[in-house]
């Protein structure tokens, strides 16, 4: 009965995780102040890192960690610093479109849970949750320099091109 | 297990510099690198590695011819002494050394780089390392103190460097990249002297014009690699791109007919781009805005056959695809036939002594690419040998002559003239180049023109026989024009010692007139003053070598004097013997060497008549030799007497004599004034191709965007304000006039209001056009879930 | 665990992204959306590579970070040049039409 256990504890993990990233995500669309609205995706961002380590894919959990909430986010809070001296609450933040914004989101919303739980009704995502086991590194990096060693040199070009072109648009002339 | 025996043996046959045959490019490769970074500080301005590194690849590639002929006759011994009844048909198979290294592998692609040397590569590598030597030793002198001679031997190096990868080249990619080397380098010293606008057109004519063509080997490639790659992967264990697995897959007759079709098309179209075939050939005359060694040795004898190596290492795929053995005529016969006949009768009509040689190659590459066509593939490839040695000699001379006789000039009719007796050894071997061009026995190109045309008519394509007998007539007649012109008659110009005005010189000269701009002429003015005069010894030097083998080379195919000396055909012929499948390459990075093992015992049907049987391949069709007959060699070598002597007499009297009834005779005769201005103008292909083709493609494309930019983009735009405005017209008119009173204010608010509706979308606002845009997504997504369910 | 599961946290996040790039006025908040958006693809695809018991979704993950890191760098540099030639980053202000 360790597997029903463990599949009990993983559900509410999963439920306690997915109610703090939605109610961060909703954070983020709605507070009135940059900072915080940074700082509450944060917290999604970590949530979806934590829901990855759920999902047993440690290194893109990692990867997560590091570049998104390490990396973006400090880019996102200069971006915040260099554009606005004033860091504090404001009220414009949201603009009129706000009125078509919300019926479009929900449309969506109600398609896509329409087709997913049409979809997959109640489908286990794996029928034994000890044999889950954790994706060795050692797999994706043979993936990654293997079948789609293409892509990723295209990425590689495109990190190169997007650095330049930061370097080039941020520069002051 | 005699077939195991004869594989042992082959295996110690092979010696070091076949095996290592692929260190041939890399030197020059080297070299560049050494040239770009290190050449301006060296004594000799960087040449001395372009010179040493051309030297090592000879030696290496001479060491790999001689292995290579101890090679086949170790192999035909051991043949002779397996087989005792001799009936065999076809000579013992003598497998390619191959060795490819995987240097990139992706989604189940493997890209290989290595060698494949055989026959064919082996004459290309040492006829390429050998001209490209005498090039750049003649270059030492010819450029002194050119203002970029550095990067003018870099680029000579890099050169060689791509030619030789490409003529060793094991598999399609490689290939490619050498030839897209070539086309480079092509374009960097045609342009070499780029502050002449002319110069930098011509470069960047050259360019495109073969960039035209290079489509068609992307394209002809791919086609051939996705349908050869199951077969060649199940049946050898290469993939689709490697040169012998297209051959033995073009053979099996389990390829599909159109793929081999549309791939040798795609294929041909980027031959006649690089070979400067009809209707591309007009970027190599331009090309001759290039310095002399430039034209010498890329645009006459060895890049410029890259189209014709093509044909003949892919012949397997081409005689499939165009069905070469059972008709008699095909793209490629037809093609070389226009090619050699149209270049021919341009070569008459210029002043320019390079230009006549230039359209000379186009009309010899014509030669070879009509003897592929037809079958006979070995004298093409032998044609491939000779020409380089005489072409390459004929425009050093023009160089020579440029260089010390007329000035600077190239002006034939200006410049020239009774130059023989000023410049003997320039002089002679030009005339024993233009006799083995023309094809007088027993130079080296009656060995090699007079087999393309006995066998192209052998082979039943009796037509373009005919085409290449006359095509034998004009060249001996330009040729013997152009020789009168530069070095008989009375001297002119410049070789008369006349001394115009530098300005005057450029402006009549503007293809050549840069060279004196950049100080070449200060470093010897100290003997310019003299007048026309012998060049010195590092120019001389290569020409005398030159002729020498425009003289001898063709005795190494020497058909008329018996088998014993047709040593092309034993050495270099691939044999079109069915051999066993060895699958043995290892897959995954790593090298692997194949080497087919001998088939003992002897076949009934050769190669390209029956089909391989299961396990066995084939590597190269089954061509036929034609019997050399003297009566034959008679006629064409009449037809060539008729040529030389005709002309000669048509020159004395026209150009010294000015006898009154020939000289303006073009004007004077609408039918001839017509040709002429016909040929003057090139068959007008260059307005063809500029003012028609650019215009019709290139404008209309322009204009279509123009229009769809300013009607149906900046349409929609409007029209969504007109309509709102109209509606609210409309609106207005009938609602408000109408309905009297009252509703007056009402109809009014409701008309703005319809305009109104429609005017936000255009808002230039982000977030609107973003939620138009899922707002979109969403109902498209939901109508596909309805439909769906 | 159910499969449906992770895809409706995924389609949430998606639709909450989508509402914040239609609604939000400041550019910055605009990008911080859409690495929402992409947050919820990620979980889409790592999802998907359970369930089907490959590495190819790990694989594409982590390719989506990579780009999303490129995506914010030339973005917040677009950002900045907007701000230093507009002074302002309110995305309805950069309209130049009248409507």
């Amino acid at each position: 009965m360790l597997a029903a256990d463990l599949l009990v504890a993983q559900n509410i993990g999963f439920g306690i995780i997915a109610l703090l990233m939605i109610v961060g995500a909703l954070r983020v669309v709605t507070v009135n102040n940059v900072v915080h609205a940074a700082l509450w995706l944060v917290v999604v961002l970590s949530g979806a890192a934590a829901q990855y380590l759920l999902l047993s894919a440690e290194f893109v959990a990692i990867t997560q960690v590091l570049v998104y909430v390490g990396a973006v986010m400090v880019l996102f809070l200069f971006g915040t610093m260099l554009t606005r001296a004033r860091i504090g609450a404001e009220n414009d933040l949201n603009n009129k479109n706000w009125k078509i914004a919300i019926p479009v989101s929900l449309l969506m919303l109600g398609v896509m849970s329409w087709v997913i739980v049409d979809g997959f009704q109640d489908e286990k995502l794996i029928e034994n949750p000890g044999e889950m086991s954790q994706v060795p590194i050692q797999l994706i990096s043979d993936d990654i320099f293997g079948p789609y060693l293409l892509p990723f040199w295209a990425l590689s070009f495109v990190l190169l091109v997007a650095v330049i072109g930061a370097i080039v648009l941020a520069r002051k002339d | 297990m005699l077939a195991a025996e004869a594989t042992a043996e082959i295996h110690a046959s092979t010696g070091w510099f076949l095996e290592n045959a692929w260190v041939i490019p890399i030197i020059p490769a080297v070299a560049f690198v050494l040239i770009i970074f290190f050449g301006k500080k060296m004594p000799m301005k960087g040449s001395e590695f372009g010179v040493a590194s051309m030297l090592a690849s000879l030696v290496l590639a001479v060491g790999a011819a001689w292995q290579w002929i101890q090679r086949v006759d170790g192999v035909s011994h051991a043949a002779h002494s397996a087989v005792e009844e001799g009936a065999h048909h076809a000579a013992p198979f003598v497998g390619p050394i191959i060795r490819e290294w995987t240097w990139w592998q992706s989604g189940g692609f493997e890209f290989g780089i290595g060698q494949h040397i055989d026959g064919l590569a082996l004459t290309l590598l040492v006829v390429v390392a050998f001209i490209s030597s005498l090039v750049q030793i003649y270059s030492l002198e010819y450029l002194r103190g050119d203002r970029r001679y550095t990067h003018f031997f870099a680029a000579l190096t890099l050169f060689s460097a791509g030619m030789l990868c490409m003529v060793l080249a094991p598999n399609m990619v490689q290939l490619i990249l050498g030839w897209e080397i070539m086309g480079l380098c092509s374009f960097m010293l045609i342009g070499h002297w780029w502050e002449e606008e002319a110069n930098s057109r011509a470069a960047l004519k050259a360019f495109f014009t073969v960039r035209v063509g290079d489509m068609g080997l992307l394209i002809g490639t791919g086609i051939l690699f996705f349908s050869a790659n199951n077969w060649t992967q199940a049946n050898l264990g290469v993939s689709g791109f490697n040169i012998s697995g297209l051959s033995a897959w073009a053979m099996s007759g389990d390829a599909s007919q159109s793929a081999l079709t549309w791939g040798a098309v795609a294929l041909f179209v980027a031959c006649i781009g690089k070979s400067g075939q009809f209707p591309l050939h007009t970027w190599l005359p331009d090309a001759m805005a290039g310095p002399t060694p430039v034209s010498s040795l890329l645009h006459s004898s060895t890049m410029v056959v890259a189209g014709v190596f093509l044909v003949g290492r892919l012949y397997p795929v081409f005689w499939e695809g165009m069905k070469i053995g059972d008709t008699n005529i095909n793209f490629i016969v037809l093609i070389g036939g226009i090619t050699i006949v149209i270049a021919a009768l341009l070569a008459f009509v210029q002043h320019d002594i390079k230009k006549v040689l230039a359209y000379s190659t186009v009309s010899q590459l014509g030669y070879m690419m009509l003897g592929l066509g037809a079958g006979a593939w070995l004298p093409a490839i032998f044609h491939i040998f000779t020409h380089a040695f005489f072409k390459a000699c004929l425009f050093l001379a023009a160089g020579s002559v440029s260089h010390s006789g007329s000035h600077h000039s190239f002006d034939m009719k200006k410049d020239m003239g009774g130059l023989a007796k000023k410049m003997p050894i320039t002089a002679t071997t030009w005339i024993i180049s233009t006799l083995a061009l023309a094809g007088v026995f027993p130079l080296a190109g009656f060995f090699s023109k007079d087999e393309i045309i006995d066998n192209v008519g052998h082979n039943g394509y009796t037509a373009f026989m005919i085409v290449g007998l006359s095509g034998a007539f004009l060249t001996a007649a330009y040729m013997t024009r152009a020789t009168y012109l530069t070095f008989f008659g009375e001297a002119r110009g410049a070789a008369a010692g006349e001394h115009h005005d530098e300005h005057d010189a450029h402006a009549a000269h503007v293809d050549h007139g840069a060279h004196d701009t950049h100080g070449a002429h200060d470093a010897h003015g100290d003997h310019g003053d003299h007048g026309p005069h012998e060049s010195p010894k590092l120019i001389t030097i290569p020409l005398i070598i030159l002729a020498a083998l425009a003289l001898v080379a063709g005795l190494a195919n020497a058909t008329p004097f018996g088998s014993n000396w047709e040593n092309f055909k034993k050495y270099v012929e691939p044999s079109s013997e069915y051999v066993m499948v060895e699958s043995a390459v290892a897959s995954g990075p790593g090298e692997s060497i194949v080497v087919p093992a001998a088939e003992e015992g002897a076949k009934k049907e050769g190669c390209a008549v029956v089909a391989p049987e299961e396990g066995m391949a084939c590597y190269f069709p089954t061509v036929s030799h034609a019997k050399f007959k003297w009566s034959k060699a008679a006629l064409s070598l009449f037809i060539v007497a008729v040529g030389l002597v005709s002309s000669w007499l048509f020159c004395v009297q026209y150009y010294t004599r000015r006898n009154r009834r020939l000289v303006g005779l073009t004007e004077r005769n609408t039918v001839l004034r017509g040709g002429y201005k016909l040929l003057w103008n090139k068959y007008y292909l260059d307005a063809l191709y500029e003012k028609v083709i650019v215009r019709a493609v290139a404008y209309p494309i322009a204009r279509a965007a123009y229009w769809f930019n300013q009607n149906v983009l900046d349409g929609i735009v409007n029209a969504a304000g007109k309509i709102s405005r109209r509606v609210a017209g409309w609106v207005y008119r009938n609602i408000d006039q109408r309905v009297v009173d009252g509703a007056v204010n009402g109809s009014g608010a409701a008309a703005r209001g319809t305009g109104g509706a429609l005017r936000p979308v255009q808002s230039g606002k982000v977030n609107q056009y973003g939620a138009l845009l899922f707002a979109a997504a969403a109902i498209g997504a939901l109508i596909l879930v309805i439909i769906n369910t | 665990m159910l499969t449906a599961q992770f895809l409706l946290l995924g389609a949430v996040l998606f639709c909450i992204g989508v509402y914040g790039v239609l609604a939000r006025k400041n550019a910055v908040m605009v990008l911080m959306s859409i690495e929402l958006i992409l947050n919820s693809v990620n979980l889409n695809l790592l999802a998907f590579s359970v369930r089907h018991g490959s590495v190819d979704g790990n694989t594409f993950a982590l390719y989506i970070i990579a780009i999303a890191a490129a995506e914010v760098g030339v973005g917040l540099a677009m950002v900045l040049l907007i701000y230093r030639n507009r002074r302002t980053i309110a995305l309805d202000d950069l309209s130049e039409m009248k409507g």
